[in-house]
C-alpha cells in the first residue's frame, strides 16, 4: 500500500446505510432462487446479466469530472465482471444532475435498467467526498446509500470500493474489484528474458514495476494482508524464495535451505509459508514459521513435490507430485499426514490453487489427448472436474478472492525458429467457464497473483 | 562404464593445452595444439572443442542421462581432469510443455543427474555447481519437437 493508500486507510469514513432505506432485498432482482443461494444461478448469469445504469455522478468543478471518472470506473467493472450489463449512457433520458437529486424512475425503467445507481462527488482542494446510491428501478427503493470520504489521488478506490458494494448488494456475495494483482512482467527475447515483479489494480490501472529486472523474479503471491509478498529470485544467483514488503525495504532470503527453494504460499493466518525445497533429486515440501524462521518437512522421499496451497482453514494442503509417476495432485493434513491423489483424469495435473471459498481446487492440466493445457477446477475430494478454458499454453490460476474468477496466464506458441509470434498474456474467466478476458498489460506478463480484498 | 581410452586421450590434449598457456596470454590461445583456431584453454570455447559438447539432452519429463549422452558427459569429465582449476555450473533446463515450477525441480534433477555423471568420471563434486532455469531459458526458440528436444538439457558452463 503506498503512503497516499494508507492515509486513506486511516481517513477512509464508510457509513452504510447513512440515508437510511437500506433495503432489505430486491423483489425484482432476487427471485426466489436467489434468495435460497448466495451463490448467482450461473445460466442466469451468463445469459442474463443485471441490466444497471450508471450515469456520471454529479458534481461541479473538479467534482464533476470526478464524478465522471468515479462512474467509468464502476462501469468498467460491472461490465467486466460478465454479470452485469451496464446500459448505453446514450440511451439515458433523465439527466445525471437530475438523477441524482430524485431519480425519475420511469425514465430508467423504459430503457431497460433494472438498477440504477447515482452519486454526486464534492471535491476539495486535496480531499473528496463522494456519496452514491443503488436503487431498485421496479419498486422504486433504493437499496443502499453510501458516503466516502478520501484523499483526492485515491478516487478510483472510491470507484472499486463502490462497485464492491452495488455487486455484493445486487448479488447476494461479496465482490473483487477493490483489489490488486501482482505479476510477472517479461520483456525482451526468450532466451534472454528480463523478469521483473509488477503490480497494478485490478483492472490494470495504476500499473507499476517492483523489481528491476536485473535478476529473475518469479511466481509472486499475495500475503493475507496484501502488504507482504513472497516471490522466487535469482538476485544472488541461487534461485531462493524472498519476502517483500510492498512498503519499501529489500527482498530478504526465507529460510536456510541447502538447495533451491521455490513455489512459495502463505498459510492463511500469514504466519507461516509453505514451500518446495530441493535436496538431492528430491524436491519436498517445508513450511516456514515467519516468527520463529524455523522449518519442518512435511513430505520425504522419492518424487517432486512442488506448488503447495493450503486450503483457507489453513488445516489442508494441495500441491503436485510425480511420485506415482507423472504429475498428479495430492492432498495432505496440514502437518504432513494423510497424503492422498486427488486427479484421476488425462493428462498431467500441476500448480493446484485452493479457492478462498474452499469449495474448489483450480489447476492446470496438459498432456492429454491432443496436447493442449487446460485450467480447471475439482472438489477438493477429486470429484467434480471441470476444464473452464484450453489452448496450446496456459497455466498458473489465482483466484479472485470471493472464489468466482480467476486469473492465469495463456501464451501462443512461436510460429518459426527465432521465436516470433509467442506472447504470454494475463487473462481472467468466471469460473463457471465463461467470460474469458485478456489483462491488458503493458509488457507480457506470467505468474499473476489475485490479492485479497484491500479494506 | 567410463570410456577411459578416450577419456584420457582428451586428458592429454587438454593438459598439454594447459601448459602452453599463461593468464597473461590467454587470447592469443594455442590453436595448433588443440583445434586449429584460437581458443583459450579451460575456457568454454575449449570445453566444447574438446568435449565435443557443453551440453546432454534429455527425454520428455526424464531426468535419466541417455545412452547417446554418455560420451559426451565422459568426454567433459575427461576435459575437467586436464583443467584441474576450472569450476563448473551446470544449468539444467527443460522445454515448455510443462508448468513452472514443475519445471524448474526437473531442470534441478537434471543438473543433478548430469553432476553426477562427471563426479563419476573423476570430476570432485566440489568443482561442480548447479542451477535450474526450468522452461525459462530455452535455447531454440521454436515451438516445435525439434526446439523442444534441444531445450531438454543440461549445459555444463565454466565459471
Amino acid at each position: 500500500m503506498t503512503p497516499d493508500e494508507k492515509a486513506m486507510a486511516g481517513f477512509l469514513t464508510r457509513r452504510a446505510a447513512l440515508f437510511g432505506g437500506l433495503a432489505l432485498g430486491l423483489p425484482s432482482l432476487s427471485g426466489p432462487a436467489r434468495a435460497q443461494s448466495s451463490v448467482v444461478d450461473i445460466t442466469r448469469a451468463r445469459t442474463d446479466p443485471i441490466p444497471i445504469a450508471v450515469p456520471d455522478f454529479a458534481g461541479s468543478g473538479d467534482g464533476q469530472r470526478v464524478g465522471r471518472d468515479i462512474a467509468r470506473v464502476v462501469v468498467n467493472n460491472l461490465k467486466n465482471c460478465g454479470l452485469f450489463r451496464p446500459v448505453d449512457r446514450a440511451a439515458f433520458i433523465q439527466t445525471a444532475e437530475a438523477a441524482a437529486a430524485v431519480p425519475r424512475f420511469q425514465d430508467w425503467r423504459v430503457i431497460g435498467a433494472q438498477a440504477l445507481v447515482t452519486g454526486r462527488v464534492d471535491a476539495g482542494s486535496d480531499r473528496v467526498r463522494v456519496e452514491f446510491r443503488l436503487w431498485d428501478v421496479l419498486p422504486e427503493q433504493q437499496i443502499q446509500g453510501t458516503a466516502f470520504t478520501a484523499p483526492a489521488a485515491n478516487w478510483r478506490r472510491i470507484a472499486h470500493l463502490i462497485s464492491d458494494v452495488i455487486y455484493e448488494r445486487l448479488l447476494g456475495e461479496k465482490g473483487y474489484f477493490d483489489t490488486r494483482v501482482v505479476y510477472v512482467a517479461e520483456t525482451g527475447p526468450r532466451d534472454r528474458r528480463t523478469r521483473r515483479l509488477a503490480i497494478m489494480d485490478q483492472d490494470g490501472e495504476n500499473h507499476r514495476f517492483l523489481t528491476d529486472g536485473s535478476s529473475a523474479a518469479l511466481t509472486p503471491r499475495f500475503h493475507p494482508n496484501a502488504q507482504q509478498i513472497a516471490f522466487m529470485s535469482y538476485a544472488r544467483g541461487e534461485p531462493k524464495v524472498y519476502l517483500f514488503n510492498l512498503d519499501g525495504g529489500r527482498p530478504e532470503p526465507l529460510g536456510n535451505f541447502p538447495g533451491m527453494t521455490l513455489s512459495p504460499r502463505f498459510s492463511p493466518d500469514g504466519r507461516s509459508v509453505v514451500l518446495s525445497a530441493t535436496r538431492g533429486n528430491d524436491a519436498n515440501i517445508y513450511v516456514v514459521d515467519l516468527g520463529s524462521r524455523r522449518e519442518r518437512q512435511l513430505t520425504s522421499g522419492g518424487g517432486l513435490d512442488v506448488s503447495p496451497c493450503f486450503s483457507p482453514d489453513g488445516s489442508q494442503i494441495v500441491f503436485n507430485s510425480d511420485r506415482g509417476g507423472d504429475q498428479q495432485l495430492y492432498v495432505m493434513s496440514a502437518d504432513g499426514g494423510g497424503i492422498r491423489r486427488i486427479s484421476f483424469g488425462r493428462g498431467r495435473y500441476a500448480t493446484p490453487v485452493w479457492s478462498p471459498r474452499g469449495d474448489l481446487i483450480a489447476f492446470t492440466r496438459f498432456g492429454g489427448a491432443g496436447g493442449q493445457f487446460g485450467i480447471g477446477v475439482m472438489r477438493p475430494d477429486g470429484s467434480g472436474e471441470r476444464i473452464l478454458t484450453e489452448g496450446w499454453g496456459m497455466e498458473g490460476p489465482t483466484f479472485a478472492p470471493n472464489g468466482r474468477v480467476m486469473m492465469f496466464f495463456r501464451e501462443s506458441p512461436a510460429r518459426d525458429a527465432r521465436g516470433g509470434g509467442y506472447s504470454s498474456r494475463l487473462a481472467s474467466i468466471d469460473v463457471a467457464g465463461f467470460n474469458e478476458r485478456q489483462i491488458l498489460t503493458p509488457t507480457d506478463a506470467s505468474d499473476p497473483a489475485w490479492s485479497p480484498l484491500l479494506s | 562404464m567410463i570410456n577411459t581410452r578416450l577419456l584420457g586421450a582428451f586428458a592429454a590434449i587438454a593438459l598439454l593445452a594447459a601448459c602452453e598457456s599463461s593468464k597473461d596470454s590467454a587470447a592469443t590461445g594455442t590453436g595448433a595444439a588443440t583445434t586449429g583456431s584460437t581458443i583459450r584453454p579451460g575456457s568454454q570455447e575449449d570445453l566444447i572443442a574438446q568435449a565435443g559438447s557443453d551440453r546432454v539432452f534429455f527425454d520428455y519429463d526424464s531426468s535419466a542421462i541417455r545412452e547417446d549422452q554418455r560420451p559426451t558427459l565422459q568426454r567433459q569429465a575427461g576435459w575437467l581432469g586436464g583443467n584441474p582449476a576450472v569450476t563448473v555450473t551446470v544449468e539444467g533446463h527443460t522445454d515448455e510443455r510443462g508448468t513452472r515450477e514443475y519445471n524448474l525441480a526437473l531442470g534441478q534433477r537434471r543438473a543433478n543427474a548430469a553432476r553426477d555423471a562427471l563426479v563419476v568420471g573423476g570430476v570432485a563434486g566440489g568443482r561442480i555447481s548447479t542451477i535450474s532455469y526450468g522452461k525459462d531459458r530455452p535455447a531454440a526458440l521454436g515451438s516445435n519437437e525439434d526446439a523442444w528436444a534441444q531445450n531438454r538439457r543440461a549445459v555444463t558452463v565454466v565459471r
